[in-house]
């Protein structure tokens, strides 16, 4: 049955080239391999995004301009769910607002567009104003589809969030009922400081910093649903703990039930944020674990040889858990009830680790090595599997060890780590496997975690 | 220590990238100099030995990096690859001399491994009163590291007279706890192998406790893959770091 599905992906490159040679074909990607209800493989939107018209003559204006316009275009490509109008075929006449835009011009070729997103920026006395429009260029007689006035201190990283978040409304109103993820944060591992510590960036790799400074090992970032804790794991005297760290304080803050011997590993947040599962071999052997997320209500979840780690809950239900045991030799992907009832296991060989269960519950994202033996280290990629059916499709290829996906809230990325050599980069992709892009240059970044909203 | 070298390791190849002969703060393990660049880039080594202090007898891995080289070889162990890991067993105090040649000169770098005397070594001390070793020295060469095959953390059967020995020497050593650190090669996730790092040292203690040896006297933690004892790619590094190893817990 797979097979079928990756012969499509196997003519991709013929299809780019058609498209390199002049020719656009939006339904190039209309062959979904399931449906998965992310607008990904469907006809996309062809939007333009026009440069802003800088407005007065206050000196940051232009590369306060220049931050927003390449990350409103960037934002909205890589949404996935857009055909962009390149902006060499977009109209010369810069429109600063409605009256000033000619929509007949941006509809006709070659920019050939259906929808125009375009507006005025100024700064003047330390603030920056946008002024952001979404116009229909197909319905010329009532052609707004969204207004919006911003108001912020003048900075490039105010530009960009102003413009991530025009990004999200337009996303908003033509991506399906999916919102967008522009605002969102990426939660991960860097050792570049020496330790490994846990940090933070924008979704799109910018703005870069460091959360904790433990001076230990800080790994497995998971952020609450709500943003306002992190979990993560660090070892110390008592060895691997569960801590949490507190974004709203600034500050860890305590949790009891991830400190009682052990290793203590592998924190996932359910979908609510009111339960934590966890890894720990507080009983000897390690097994998944379950609290309240206030270190309540404490229960073991699995009772078998074997390790057992990574858990991570369907966020859709929160009534079901997938995670990676070893108790039949190599580890494999594991579904059960949040009771620990049910088990099944859902990958057939190989070594299989580091689920990430789809915000829509359909899917689980993993990475797996399907030839992994001794004397053969092979590749390890990343998949996504549809759960009910068990059909698989693989995602990367001959690039390096990939591991840890963790899924966008919208559904249609995956972020990643991928290691060649010694060094391991954050990298992020359609839930398709395309457009891969790096996001971080350290060398030394893993484990990413991508935030609910 | 080893993630100290590593971080140092990174610290004297930026050193030397950058052109600065001589470094201030140079461990013993690990040196390297620069010969001024000719016409291409000058090679760069890095040797390190991992432990430096054995007791005669024990192994000691040799670990090397080199770039931009041509030739590379070890003073008494001849050519050897741009980068590699290689076990020996010096018998007496040895310093490892890597020469390594490129287009752009040459560099060396040494690495000193100090020998101890064995005599104590082999029989487990019933009366450690007549040792001459240290308490240190004594519990290294009674309480060795257990290996492990890839993805197992089953005890094999040759690992057992070494688990006898080490029990031996607990039992006539009262006083002494033990820390446990389960170690993994660098193949598959941090998280799993964190859990079967656990589950080695897991069965070396429970090893240990059947022998008799009382539990509150053996703390377990994981390392995972987080403090590798070496950092090749190949068979021979990765059976290294598929460990239990053991440390006097104070």
């Amino acid at each position: 049955m797979t097979v079928s599905f990756r012969r499509i992906f196997r003519f991709f490159p013929q299809f780019l080239i058609l498209t390199i040679s002049g020719l656009l074909l939006p339904s190039l990607n209309a062959q979904d391999w399931v449906r998965t209800g992310s607008g990904l493989a469907e006809n996309r939107i062809r939007l333009a995004a026009a440069d802003f018209k800088p407005v007065g003559g206050d000196p940051q204006t232009p590369s306060l301009k220049a931050t927003f316009d390449s990350t409103l275009y960037n934002d909205l490509a890589n949404a996935g769910i857009f055909d962009m109008v390149s902006k060499s075929m977009a109209p010369t006449v810069t429109p600063g607002s409605p009256q000033e835009i000619n929509l007949s011009q941006w509809a006709a070729e070659p920019s050939n567009a259906s929808m125009v997103a375009f507006g005025a920026l100024s700064s003047t006395n330390g603030r920056l104003t946008v002024y952001g429009w979404l116009f229909d260029a197909k319905n010329p007689g009532s052609p707004q589809i969204l207004g919006k006035q911003y108001n912020e201190t003048a900075s490039p990283d105010s530009a960009r969030q102003v413009a991530h978040r025009f990004a999200d409304e337009i996303i908003a109103r033509l991506g399906g009922g999916l919102n967008g993820i522009a605002e969102t944060k990426i939660y991960f591992v860097s050792a570049r400081t020496g330790t490994k510590e846990i940090w933070a960036m924008d979704y799109d790799g910018q703005n870069q910093h460091i959360v904790t400074k433990l001076g230990s090992i800080s790994l497995s970032p998971r952020i609450a649903p709500d943003n306002s804790r992190l979990a993560f794991s660090s070892i110390g005297k008592e060895g691997w703990t569960i801590r949490m760290f507190s974004l709203e304080l600034g500050r860890p803050v305590s949790f009891p039930a991830g400190v009682a011997g052990g290793s203590n590993l592998s924190p996932a947040w359910s979908g609510d944020g009111t339960k934590l599962a966890f890894s720990s071999s507080r009983s000897g052997d390690p097994e998944i674990w379950v609290a309240d997320s206030n270190g309540g209500n404490l229960r073991k979840l699995t009772s078998f040889r074997g390790p057992d780690v990574s858990p991570t809950w369907n966020p859709r239900t929160n009534s079901q858990i997938a995670w990676v045991s070893g108790r039949t030799g190599l580890p494999q992907i594991y579904i059960m009830d949040a009771d620990g009832a049910n088990i099944q296991r859902m990958t057939d060989g190989g070594y299989a680790i580091s689920p990430s269960w789809s915000p829509s519950g359909q899917f689980l994202a993993f990475s797996w090595n399907r030839k992994y033996g001794p004397g053969a280290p092979g590749g390890q990629d990343i998949y996504v599997m549809d759960i009910a059916s068990k059909r698989w499709l693989q995602l990367t290829h001959d690039s390096g060890s990939n591991d840890f996906p963790s899924w966008s809230p919208d559904g249609r990325h995956l972020v990643f780590q991928r290691e060649n050599g010694h060094n391991v980069e954050i990298w992020t992709m359609l839930a398709d496997g395309t457009e891969q892009h790096q996001l971080t240059r350290s060398g030394k970044d893993s484990m990413p975690n991508w935030s609910w909203k | 220590m080893t993630s100290r070298n590593r971080v140092l390791t990174c610290m004297v190849l930026l050193v030397a990238v950058i052109g600065i002969a001589g470094c201030g703060k140079k461990k013993p393990i690990s040196s390297n100099t620069t010969a001024p660049p000719m016409s291409g880039p000058a090679p760069i080594v890095q040797l390190t030995a991992t432990p430096t202090t054995i007791t005669a007898g024990d192994q000691v891995v040799l670990s090397w990096r080199t770039t931009d080289a041509t030739s590379v070889s070890i003073d008494g162990i001849g050519d050897v690859p741009s980068s590699g890991v290689k076990t020996v067993t010096p018998t007496v105090s040895t310093s490892y001399h890597l020469v390594a040649r490129g287009d752009g000169g040459s560099a060396d770098a040494t690495a000193r491994v100090t020998v101890k005397a064995a005599e104590m070594a082999v029989a487990v001390p019933q009366d450690s009163s007549a040792s001459t070793m240290t308490a240190d020295e004594q519990f290294k060469a009674s309480v060795q590291d257990i290996f492990f095959d890839y993805d197992s953390y089953d005890v094999s059967g040759t690992s057992q007279s070494q688990l006898s020995k080490a029990a031996a020497y607990l039992a006539s050593n009262p006083s002494i706890k033990v820390l446990i650190g389960g170690y993994c090669d660098e193949r598959g996730s941090n998280e799993y192998n964190l859990t079967l790092g656990q589950s080695r040292a897991n069965s070396v203690k429970q090893a240990l406790v059947q022998a008799g040896i009382a539990p509150d006297r053996l703390r377990v933690v994981s390392y995972g893959k987080e403090k590798p004892f070496c950092t090749e790619s190949t068979e021979e590094c990765w059976q290294q770091n598929r460990r239990a190893g053991f440390s006097i817990d104070r």
